[in-house]
């Protein structure tokens, strides 16, 4: 590249630069620095012009994982982990599935992929506000049986308080331990089977000292002095119906796009030495569109940890059942005025959302490089 | 809607920024409560048709979502000229103690509102400091909405004590399939709850509550959430899918026999629904209650760094003025908390809400901003979602002591 050209790119670049480093990362500094402040707990300073802050170091997040009233943002987390896996796998089973159906050559699949999309060019609090009607104990799905007959459901969708599939949340070291272990049994497993010995042997003694503390209920870890119940709160089930209905039809065009992106000869090369068409599928479709899965896994993924207005327009802010971090941050923030407990929620939330999205941007700027 | 609206006042901020002479007035009162508020901006106009006023609204119930644009402006430098605040904490609490309001003891004695507000409302919007604000309305918060017809019918009187709605009156209404008593969404309950409180408590020990005399742990304070639990059990089960509004139509509609609500929705009811009061529905004090009013106060106040402060000023002169009130709480569906307004202008029900605002005894509310700084108030929220989860009155107790120490509750 020329010198000049080399100028010209800088000055090019220069300003989004600036805007993103002061914009994004700025504020993004200025969230953790507050996070770690007293913001809001003194009334007097809370919105004041120019509000003294002291440092507290991490009692912010002391407070959200030990605080006897803070039970509703560990229910919080619970209800985005149950919400993330139900909304993943909702869209990708169906968008998979519409996707293979409209690979089948049919009629008017234009029409057809335009429609299932369609959803997906609505706003959240659009789609929100249409499930809330739909979705109302006395009216909508709850009627459609009267249509043919039927007598009407009864299920109360997002106003029940029902909890399913509880657990203690001093169980979770556990879990987690219980999940790293049959990962690295796993891992030893592939190193025997590729003959790597030693690491197999890394891997195992790993995994079983693992499994073992697990199964013995994590001595030496308590996370609250007393038992607190969590689970899966049932009126996520509307919620996760309308998110899967907004973001199937995407997640069908990602697919989609992975299908065509699979030679014809592959899949004829298969069929000439014999396989059925489940099996193409199975052995030579799928595997290919793995990344695709990936992408979308990130893509929903990182929608479903900072979801908002949905839930909003589908329940309201105040309703602790179908509650989530993103929601608890506003309320702390800008009803309580307890702008450091609101920081530092949104902190957790970035964290959470950075564990999906940095490990993906690094194996897909690698892969860049290498190309 | 928010965005929509800061996008509208960025525009005319940047429209307004050369004109001489203008008037930002920020409120929550939009669609039904918004001819009111238009009422008293013209007013207005007619005695300074120099200045041109804009009329700030973000929509949302009880002025949820305007508190938080109003955050972000006040933090952000930016104040209003006059905003519409709940007298009481969430105005000294929030706003007087970061010291960003102008004191108007002085506005009030030229106009002669110190002997025109009775003194209890004065005491709700001063500290020592001075006075903070000028109220333009009264709501009651604790009121029992009923059809005196459908009453008849069923065969049940108003319950005089929650005991008695409990024991008596819920049972023979479920019994013929009749919801005896409807809730809404998470804020109504914590509206009957401070209702229920007061009737269990009485009124001094309901006090005592926001002054930390009494904790929540105490014995009283427990078995009053239990008489809550037990009030829940007579109330409908998709209570959290029901705006207010919702709940008033079950009581209209004849699936609900009463419900506890504030008096805006008598407003309501008269303009929207088009019912005469006493005909098409009729009211009681909230049972064990009788002779207390729970009140709730909007008042405007001068922040600060406003930038029309004398325009402001004359806006406050207004608001407190006999004309003033008198021109916006009958739109409003509110009383004028002077002592002097004039009655005839107001219909049966507001005439007897004026009455007893002049004989009972006056309490503050805690859902609408009167007795508890917002911290606490907020987190009630949680609290009682605590205590519908769980069903614990221990639990909800705990919880509510937890917040009230940690947000210094009382201070």
């Amino acid at each position: 590249m020329r010198r000049s050209d080399r100028l010209t790119a800088f000055l090019m670049l220069l300003p989004s630069v600036v805007l993103l480093a002061i914009f994004v990362y700025g504020f993004i500094g200025r969230t953790a620095w507050v996070s770690l402040t007293n913001w809001g707990a003194d009334a007097s300073q809370a919105l004041a012009l120019n509000p003294k802050l002291e440092f507290v170091g991490l009692a912010n997040y002391d407070k959200l994982f030990t605080s006897l009233i803070d039970t509703r943002f560990r229910q919080d987390l619970v209800n985005t982990f149950f919400f993330t896996v139900f909304f993943l796998l909702g869209c990708i089973v169906l968008g998979l599935g519409l996707a293979i159906l409209l690979d089948q050559k049919v009629r008017f699949e234009g029409l057809f992929r335009t429609i299932f999309l369609f959803p997906f060019a609505l706003a959240f609090i659009v789609t929100g506000t249409v499930w809330r009607w739909m979705l109302q104990p006395r009216g909508g799905v709850n009627v459609l049986p009267e249509l043919v007959g039927l007598p009407r459901l009864t299920f109360p969708w997002v106003t029940t308080r029902q909890q399913v599939w509880q657990f203690d949340w001093n169980t979770i070291p556990a879990f987690f331990a219980g999940a790293a272990a049959l990962v690295f049994l796993w891992l030893a497993w592939r190193a025997w089977r590729s003959s790597m010995r030693p690491r197999a042997a890394v891997h195992a003694v790993l995994g079983l000292g693992l499994g073992g503390w697990a199964l013995f209920g994590t001595p030496g870890v308590t996370l609250l002095p007393y038992s607190e119940t969590h689970g899966f709160n049932v009126a996520f089930i509307g919620i996760v119906l309308a998110a899967v209905w907004q973001m199937s039809g995407y997640t069908m065009a990602l697919y989609l796009a992975g299908l065509r992106g699979i030679p014809e000869q592959l899949r004829e090369a298969a069929r000439v030495d014999g396989a059925t068409e489940f099996q193409v599928y199975r052995h030579v479709i799928l595997p290919m569109l793995g990344p695709i899965t990936l992408s979308a896994m990130i893509i929903l993924g990182h929608i479903s940890l900072k979801i908002f207005d949905l839930i909003w327009a589908m329940a309201g802010a105040d309703n602790a059942t179908t509650d989530v971090p993103a929601l608890l941050m506003y309320l702390r923030s800008f009803r309580a005025n307890r702008f450091a407990e609101g920081a530092a929620i949104a902190i957790v939330l970035l964290i959470m959302v950075a564990t999906v999205i940095i490990p993906y941007l690094r194996a897909s700027l690698k892969g860049e490089v290498e190309r | 809607m928010v965005r929509r609206t800061l996008v509208l006042l960025a525009a005319l901020a940047i429209g307004f920024a050369t004109a001489q002479g203008e008037l930002e007035i920020f409120s929550w009162w939009a669609g039904d409560e918004g001819p009111a508020l238009e009422a008293l901006i013209d007013l207005y106009e007619q005695e300074h048709p120099d200045v041109e006023v804009i009329n700030a609204t973000v929509t949302g119930g009880s002025g949820v979502n305007a508190r938080a644009v109003l955050k972000t402006r006040m933090l952000g430098g930016d104040p209003p000229d006059s905003f519409q605040v709940h007298a009481g904490e969430e105005l000294i609490g929030t706003w007087v103690a970061a010291d960003r309001m102008e004191d108007i003891t002085e506005l009030f004695e030229e106009e002669g509102f110190m002997d025109a507000f009775p003194a209890a409302l004065i005491d709700l919007i001063s500290t020592d400091e001075g006075i903070w604000s000028v109220p333009v309305n009264i709501h009651r918060s604790n009121v029992l909405w009923f059809v005196p017809g459908n009453l008849e019918e069923w065969g049940v009187s108003t319950p005089g004590s929650w005991s008695e709605f409990t024991g008596e009156t819920c049972p023979a209404l479920q019994e013929q399939g009749v919801t005896p008593l409807v809730v809404g969404e998470n804020w109504t309950m914590q509206h009957l709850w401070e209702s229920v409180a007061l009737a269990e408590l009485g009124v001094d020990a309901y006090r005592n509550l926001w002054t930390a005399d009494l904790a929540f742990t105490d014995p009283s304070v427990i078995a009053a959430w239990e008489t809550f639990g037990d009030v829940l059990e007579c109330t409908n089960d998709d209570a959290s899918g029901l705006s207010w509004q919702q709940a008033t139509d079950r009581v209209i509609a004849g699936e609900a026999a009463f419900n506890v609500m504030g008096d805006w929705a008598a407003g309501y009811m008269v303009t929207t629904l088009e019912l005469t009061p006493g005909e098409g529905f009729s009211w009681a004090a909230s049972p064990g209650t009788d002779g207390v009013f729970m009140l709730l106060s909007d008042s405007f106040g001068l922040p600060v760094g406003a930038p029309n402060d004398d325009n402001a000023r004359e806006w406050l002169r207004l608001v407190g003025s006999k004309e003033g009130q008198d021109t916006f709480n009958p739109l409003k569906g509110s009383i004028s908390p002077r002592l002097d307004s004039d009655l005839s202008l107001y219909n049966a029900y507001l005439r007897s809400a004026a009455e007893d605002w002049a004989n009972d005894v006056q309490v503050g509310s805690l859902v609408h901003g009167a007795v508890a700084k917002e911290a606490f108030m907020s987190e009630f929220a949680t609290v009682m979602e605590i205590y519908l989860n769980s069903g614990s009155a221990e639990a909800a107790s705990n919880a509510a002591q937890a917040v009230a120490n940690q947000v210094g509750l009382g201070n």
